[in-house]
């Protein structure tokens, strides 16, 4: 069973996937449920234009945004060169930038989900709490946000699971570095360029099966403590 | 109390054009689905803004459409009740209760806490999630709610409408306690006569988006334009003082202008005046004085009017000053030989006077 053990490269590019995830499900939260709620409420012009924004990566080929990330967040793109220039910061060849391009690739689907229940929200109750004083403000923090719980829960884990498996654009945006951007998926890709390198393609295959699986139950375990919670009305 | 309210609103082909105005008390909305009545308590609360109109409270300007004012809902503290309850499915009936305490301007006390929960009878639902409770539970929980917020104006639309007519049984007492307890005027939406009856003390009346007219309850809800909408309803409202029979705890006496009323006493104390609804359909017109019945109440009186309506007869009956209204049939009234002025006896059964 010696081949079933991951060997220290390994276990970095396991550790920099959780990070890279969890980071890019995170950062993207506060927007993403900002957006979310824009397109579930708003009633403006541009609406149709920004939904399409917002569902681009899901359609798009991950090269094609991975490669679009380049020529504006990389060092010598128009967002990135400001990025560094003012607060030092950078994307390009950093996991910070496999980060980005994982948040961006799992955005759509957090929004989708997290849209999705704050429609199913009944406006009447927001309707009635601003009768008991309740501004907007405090509305969308006591009545909206907590009963769209389900859905950012699960919007959150849609991100996280995406980020766990995004390849194309993280690769064309922040290459195949390892140690600093070498994920569990371009890790599996590097051993499969390799001759003799399918054991440790395995190896990690079932490290991303275990940790894609645990995401779900998580995730259902979670529904099931939310819909306990006297929410099933 | 001053309560101004003008509005002026298409929807469609429906047109608003309403204007009114309350002083403290009770004033119910009156008229049938369709008439305006839930449109107008909105653009009181801000929920809804008319294309021209103006609110004003206590000389506080809440609207006014000419010069562009506008105070949003939350900033109005009126208290509203759904005709759903519209309870917060993911808190607790106290949470529920407690939501408008942070932005009221004097925080209710835990002794207001208390008389309210005992008011309306929730202390043992204090713990629940609003899902478990029934439909007059969750409907009591949020009378609560919008007491609690320490309102200046409590708006109720129809409160008692979704519920069957035991919960409405369960809830219209408690509606009548917060009259008489809590102090804080009430604008009353409803279509039933019975509840209106019971619990205003100003009528507006609404018909087709326009005030048909405003003012006591007795004079409004007596008249024809009333049985033109709801023929079951239809009948005479009767006000009178409270008095009670030695004899017999189970009943109470109404004294009217000249006679008096025998009604089922449920709760009903001494001196108390009250309103009694007298549907016109259950109202017996006798031409001797009848002898051997089980009805406790005969009127006697003089036929003041006689209104054909299809194949029934409207009777009106002028008993010492109260009018009496009766529905009989136009066989009836033929076969009695009925005629104006003639003394007759209205003949209405207690249990019919059931509050």
């Amino acid at each position: 069973m010696d081949w079933l053990v991951l060997s220290d490269e390994e276990w970095v590019a396991v550790r920099l996937s959780v990070k890279v995830a969890a980071v890019a499900m995170l950062c993207s939260l506060p927007l993403g449920i900002l957006v979310a709620y824009i397109l579930a409420r708003g009633r403006f012009w541009g609406k149709s234009i920004l939904n399409g924004i917002v569902h681009l990566p899901l359609i798009l080929p991950p090269v094609v945004t991975g490669f679009l990330l380049l020529v504006t967040f990389g060092r010598r793109g128009a967002v990135g060169a400001f990025l560094y220039d003012w607060f030092g910061i950078s994307f390009s060849f950093r996991w910070t930038g496999a980060a980005l391009a994982c948040a961006i690739m799992g955005f759509p689907l957090m929004v989708r989900s997290i849209r999705l229940s704050m429609e199913a929200i009944d406006q009447k109750l927001e309707e009635a709490a601003s009768t008991l004083g309740a501004g907007p403000l405090w509305i969308f923090l006591s009545v909206t946000l907590p009963l769209a719980l389900p859905g950012i829960v699960a919007g959150m884990i849609l991100s996280f699971a995406k980020a766990m498996g995004e390849f194309g654009a993280t690769i064309t945006f922040v290459s195949n570095i390892p140690g600093e951007t070498q994920t569990l998926a371009s890790a599996i890709y590097t051993f499969t360029q390799i001759p003799g390198g399918d054991a440790g393609a395995m190896r990690l295959t079932l490290v991303a099966v275990a940790i894609s699986f645990a995401a779900l139950l998580g995730s259902e375990a979670v529904g099931r403590i939310l819909s306990r919670d006297g929410r099933a009305s | 109390m001053t309560l101004i309210v003008e509005a002026r609103h298409r929807f469609g082909v429906f047109q608003l054009n309403a204007a009114f105005s309350a002083e403290g008390g009770v004033t119910a909305l009156f008229g049938r689905s369709g008439s305006g009545k839930t449109s107008l308590l909105r653009i009181i609360a801000g929920l809804a803004r008319p294309d021209e109109g103006k609110v004003l409270f206590n000389d506080q300007v809440l609207l006014d459409t000419a010069a562009g004012a506008f105070v949003k809902p939350h900033r109005r503290r009126f208290g509203y009740v759904f005709q759903e309850a519209r309870l917060f499915p993911h808190l607790s009936v106290r949470s529920n209760l407690l939501y408008g305490r942070r932005s009221a301007a004097a925080p209710p006390l835990a002794a207001d806490f208390d008389r309210v929960v005992q008011m309306l009878g929730i202390s043992q639902l204090l713990g629940r999630a609003p899902g478990v409770l029934s439909g007059g539970e969750q409907q009591r929980v949020a009378i609560g709610r919008a007491l609690l917020s320490a309102p200046r104006l409590l708006l109720m639309d129809e409160p008692l409408a979704a519920l069957d007519e035991e919960r409405k049984a369960e809830i219209l007492p408690y509606l009548e306690r917060l009259r008489e307890d809590a102090g804080v005027p009430i604008v009353y939406v409803s279509h039933s006569v019975a509840e209106v009856a019971r619990l205003a003390d100003q009528v507006v009346l609404l018909k087709d988006g326009e005030v048909a007219s405003i003012g006591d309850p007795s004079r409004i809800l007596s008249g024809h334009s009333i049985s033109t909408f709801d023929r079951r309803e239809a009948g005479s409202v009767l006000s009178g003082l409270v008095e009670d029979l030695d004899s017999e705890p189970g009943l109470v006496r109404i004294r009217l202008k000249e006679g008096h009323l025998l009604i089922p006493a449920h709760g009903l104390s001494s001196g108390k005046s009250v309103r009694v609804h007298v549907p016109e359909r259950d109202v017996i017109i006798a031409v001797s004085e009848p002898k051997g019945l089980s009805a406790l109440n005969v009127l006697a009186g003089s036929i003041t009017s006689l209104e054909q309506d299809n194949d029934t007869v409207v009777i009106t009956v002028n008993c010492g000053g109260d009018e009496i209204f009766a529905r009989v049939t136009s066989f009836s009234a033929v076969r009695l030989g009925l005629s104006l002025g003639q003394k007759v006896y209205a003949v209405i059964k207690s249990v019919a006077l059931e509050r």
